[in-house]
């Protein structure tokens, strides 16, 4: 494999693993549009731990991860008695913050950034966003996925049928904060150097249009849109400064076309028709 | 299925007793001190005429609204301060006046959260149910939709259902949560007859299986047809109970309904 796809796959790796960070609350209707400090509060944790505790990093990442999960429950169950725009923001905010205390922070190198000493080799993390893409598509079996899709759907009618909705909702901000911890620590490993200016706004925005854009109501959602949104412009770098235009442009086109995202649960059921007639 | 047991005493508990029930919205009385019982295995109609109250009793029974003063039981359970969440644990489920079904859902997956009460452990919660062919959650579910005969809708996504169809989903969801007290909102409305009579027989099967049910309905015909018994209410009171051929005559009632003056 070239250096190049390597150095593309590996991005492609971490924009999946955040997609399902922010997918996970948004299947509950959730939207947190502070992803992007959950993943440095995971990429900070871990870093410190191998840097400063001399922790293998197959230990640190966990920890990352877990980190970012408890903020995720500490943080969601105040925040998350907000709702549409009002939570968007508090999220937005907390990034905000989030990303201001690392960038201020001395004992992990404040506005310098921070040299991380354990190394992620691209097979690793390759197998990290595999195993990301086999839990999630696990859990989207479960009852608990389903409970998501209810709870967004009518969060009444889920109550009245004995369902917890700031349960689940909690459950899923937390998760889905562990998810960018853990993605964020990988990160850290890989690149081997970490700077609270990398955990900005536009990660947090871009995360969230991938899943958008792919889809919030199937579990391959998260992964066609970050696809979409990694490899496409790869693919047209031929046409040199057109290719945010016609970057922009298939965006456009395909966001009118399936407001729902690209995939979803009706185009599944199609699927499985189509393919259960084609046997009979 | 067993027969409901005809030999059951008036003295016997009611499945739903509401006593003193008062509620006000910002000064506007909704409810005044409205007592009623709903005895088991029977069916009850709340009747009225637009804005008497009737929508508001079954939002207080189900806990979306708090209740002012005066009390609720289910089934001899105390529900007057209990979270709406767990009221369905004391047997009673409800409808809404629009079907609240999740629409882009399919019928069976509808289903399975209906029978969130009896599969809400952390291992009930976290089982990939969806890799394992044929698991009963899904067989239970596909037998209730057969019983109705609706099987041959499982698959579908609610939202392309008609509305007959969805209406007596929304009732399968509800018996599937195993509850015993059934509140129906205008179960018969925006039905055509066929679907009114599919919809009858339906809810006459789930009185002989031994559930109550308290119906609000404006379709007198179908009230008469599964109802033994009718509360009426008028801006928040009780005016009248009994045989709905009885209350009809009542003149309260008759002011109450004034201009439709057709008799049942």
């Amino acid at each position: 494999m070239s250096g190049y796809l390597t150095g593309v796959l590996v991005v492609l790796a971490f924009n999946v693993m955040a997609a399902y960070a922010v997918y996970l609350p948004l299947a509950a209707g959730q939207l947190n549009l502070g992803i992007a400090g959950f993943m440095a509060i995971g990429a900070y944790a871990a870093a410190y731990l191998t840097n400063e505790l001399g922790w293998s990093m197959w230990a640190a990442v966990p920890m990352g991860s877990a980190a970012a999960g408890l903020v995720g429950i500490l943080i969601g169950i105040p925040v998350l008695r907000t709702h549409g725009i009002y939570l968007a923001l508090a999220t937005f905010a907390l990034g905000q913050v989030i990303a201001a205390v690392f960038l201020n922070l001395d004992v992990v190198g404040a506005a310098a950034g921070y040299p991380v000493t354990d190394y992620a080799a691209p097979g690793v993390v390759f197998a990290c966003a595999i195993g990301v893409v086999l839990l999630m598509a696990l859990i989207s079996r479960t009852r608990f996925a389903l409970y998501l899709t209810a709870v967004k759907s009518d969060a009444t009618v889920a109550d009245l049928m004995g369902i917890s909705v700031r349960g689940i909702q909690v459950a899923a901000f937390a998760l889905g904060a562990a998810l960018a911890g853990f993605g964020g620590a990988m990160y850290a490993h890989h690149y081997s150097f970490i700077e609270a200016q990398h955990f900005n706004v536009l990660l947090s925005v871009f995360t969230v249009l991938y899943v958008l854009f792919g889809g919030v109501q199937t579990v391959w959602g998260p992964l066609v849109g970050a696809a979409f949104f990694t490899l496409v412009p790869e693919l047209l770098r031929a046409s040199d400064q057109w290719r945010y235009a016609l970057f922009a442009l298939f965006i456009i086109i395909f966001m009118a076309l399936r407001p729902q995202g690209l995939v979803t649960a009706s185009l599944f059921r199609l699927f499985r028709r189509r393919s259960k007639g084609a046997s009979a | 299925m067993s027969a409901p047991a005809p030999t059951a005493t008036p003295a016997a508990a009611p499945a739903l007793a509401i006593s003193g029930l008062q509620k006000s919205f910002a000064g506007v009385r909704a409810i005044r001190d409205l007592s009623f019982s709903v005895p088991k295995g029977r069916a009850t109609a709340l009747i009225g005429p637009n804005g008497a109250g009737k929508t508001t009793v079954f939002n207080l029974v189900s806990g979306v609204y708090g209740v002012d003063s005066g009390s609720i039981h289910v089934n001899g359970v105390d529900v007057t301060h209990l979270p709406s969440r767990r009221r369905i644990r004391t047997g009673v489920a409800r409808s809404f006046q629009n079907i609240r079904l999740m629409s882009h859902l399919s019928v069976l997956e509808n289903l399975l959260v209906g029978q969130h009460v009896r599969a809400s452990s952390l291992a009930a919660l976290l089982t990939p149910y969806r890799l394992i062919p044929n698991h009963r959650w899904k067989r239970e579910a596909r037998a209730a939709l057969a019983e109705s005969g609706l099987e041959q809708y499982a698959e579908e996504t609610v939202g392309a259902l008609p509305y007959g169809v969805r209406k007596r989903i929304d009732l399968v969801r509800a018996t599937l949560a195993g509850a015993s007290v059934l509140m129906l909102d205008e179960p018969a409305a925006g039905l055509n007859p066929s679907e009114t009579n599919a919809l009858r027989d339906h809810l006459k099967a789930l009185i002989a299986r031994g559930l109550t049910l308290l119906v609000v309905e404006h379709d007198m015909h179908f009230v008469d047809s599964i109802c033994e018994n009718v509360v009426v209410l008028n801006f928040g009171e009780k005016i009248a109970e009994g045989p709905l051929s009885v209350v009809w005559r009542d003149p309260k009632v008759r002011e109450a309904y004034i201009g439709t003056d057709e008799e049942a």
